[in-house]
């Protein structure tokens, strides 16, 4: 399979929102507004990318019995390191965020990744993978935040279009969330499924 | 692909992952050490000096959660932190008060409030600005619908409760601190 081709296959084929339904606690809790879901996508990205790569590097040495502990040692290792670097450089962001960051450990897709694909496969192949993948949590989570945060907010990516008036409060809920991901999940499918 | 499982490679692999990756870990705790003391530290500097007038020095007190902000030998006030539990966790204030008693500001150091409904309580000046220059003395701590004179943001009640009594908390500190 073409590089290429598995970069596109996450964003499209194997899309982890709108196709495969994982990682949906951070995608319902996080889309609050466009650019945290944005922001929760790119760290998700990172860790992904990070993480597929030294688990196809070390997939050939590890024993069978032990391969999730080492993989999720390796993860939660990414992870940390993210949550350090956050906190140095993003203060504001990593508050926002907050629990969601140290969370990605047991976020589904990445374990997901590194048993479905990352141990299979080579080490570049597996960076695009994590690439694709990660890309197309970023964008869904970007698209669920920027409709959650119009209807919502009246705003987009922080840019206020209303002026001082309230937009529709449910939608930066939690009923806003599950109903904003289900219309978009049939959009999604009616655009793209075959 | 996979190895076959003895105990030999099983612990040697799963010890030196481990071994690694708190290296690594270690590593990356002391670069970042100092870079996120300093963002902290800018954090509560920047939230005192919102919430009170022109100061110079600032002292924490450790065990009463409180900064003391002099200006030369004159102190100009107190900012106090104080917590109280609103409608999605704690809510944590700063709350500025000169040596006179009357608050000079609030801000929210962190806060879990619903984003559009409790969460204005950080942003909707409407809330936010009653705030300025509030002199326990003359105007009742409580919010209206309890008799009182502050005015709570619409459709959150409980987090405007929350905030008025993490505002007395920090008053009757403040009150602690000057009897001393």
């Amino acid at each position: 399979m073409s590089k290429f081709r598995l970069i596109t296959d996450g964003l499209v084929k194997n899309n982890p929102t709108f196709v495969l339904l994982l990682g949906m606690c951070p995608t319902l809790a996080t889309t609050t507004s466009a650019i945290n879901g944005m922001s929760m996508g790119l760290a998700t990205l990172f860790v992904l990318v990070l993480s597929n790569m030294a688990i196809s590097a070390l997939a050939p040495v590890v024993p069978d019995k032990v391969h999730i502990p080492v993989y999720i040692v390796v993860i939660a290792t990414f992870v940390t390191l993210l949550q350090l670097l956050m906190q140095a450089f993003t203060p504001a962001m990593y508050e926002t965020l907050g629990l969601f960051i140290p969370l990605i450990v047991v976020n589904c897709i990445v374990l997901g990744r590194a048993e479905a694909f990352a141990n299979k496969h080579g080490v570049l192949e597996s960076a695009c993978d994590g690439l694709g993948v990660g890309l197309g949590f970023t964008c869904s989570l970007t698209v669920l935040g920027l409709v959650r945060e119009i209807l919502g907010s009246g705003s987009a990516f922080g840019w206020n279009f209303i002026g001082g008036h309230d937009g529709m409060l449910a939608f930066v809920m939690a009923p806003g969330a599950f109903l904003c991901l289900g219309y978009l999940m049939v959009l999604f499918n009616k655009l793209f499924k075959k | 692909m996979a190895v076959k499982s003895n105990l030999t490679n099983m612990v040697l692999v799963l010890g030196l992952t481990c071994l690694f990756c708190s290296a690594v870990l270690g590593g990356a705790y002391v670069l970042t050490k100092e870079p996120i003391a300093a963002a902290a530290a800018e954090k509560t500097n920047k939230a005192v000096a919102q919430v009170l007038p022109h100061f110079t020095d600032v002292e924490y007190n450790e065990e009463g959660r409180y900064y003391t902000a002099t200006d030369g030998d004159t102190v100009v006030g107190y900012a106090i932190e104080s917590t109280a539990v609103g409608f999605g966790g704690p809510l944590s204030l700063i709350v500025g008060v000169t040596p006179d008693g009357v608050v000079y500001n609030t801000s929210v150091l962190s806060h879990a409030e619903t984003p559009g409904l409790g969460a204005k309580c950080t942003t909707d000046p409407r809330f936010t600005d009653q705030w300025r220059g509030f002199n326990p003395s003359v105007k009742k701590l409580s919010v209206t619908k309890d008799g009182g004179d502050v005015d709570a943001i619409t459709a959150s009640t409980i987090t405007s409760r929350a905030y008025v009594s993490a505002v007395e908390n920090a008053l009757n500190k403040f009150k602690e601190v000057c009897h001393e």
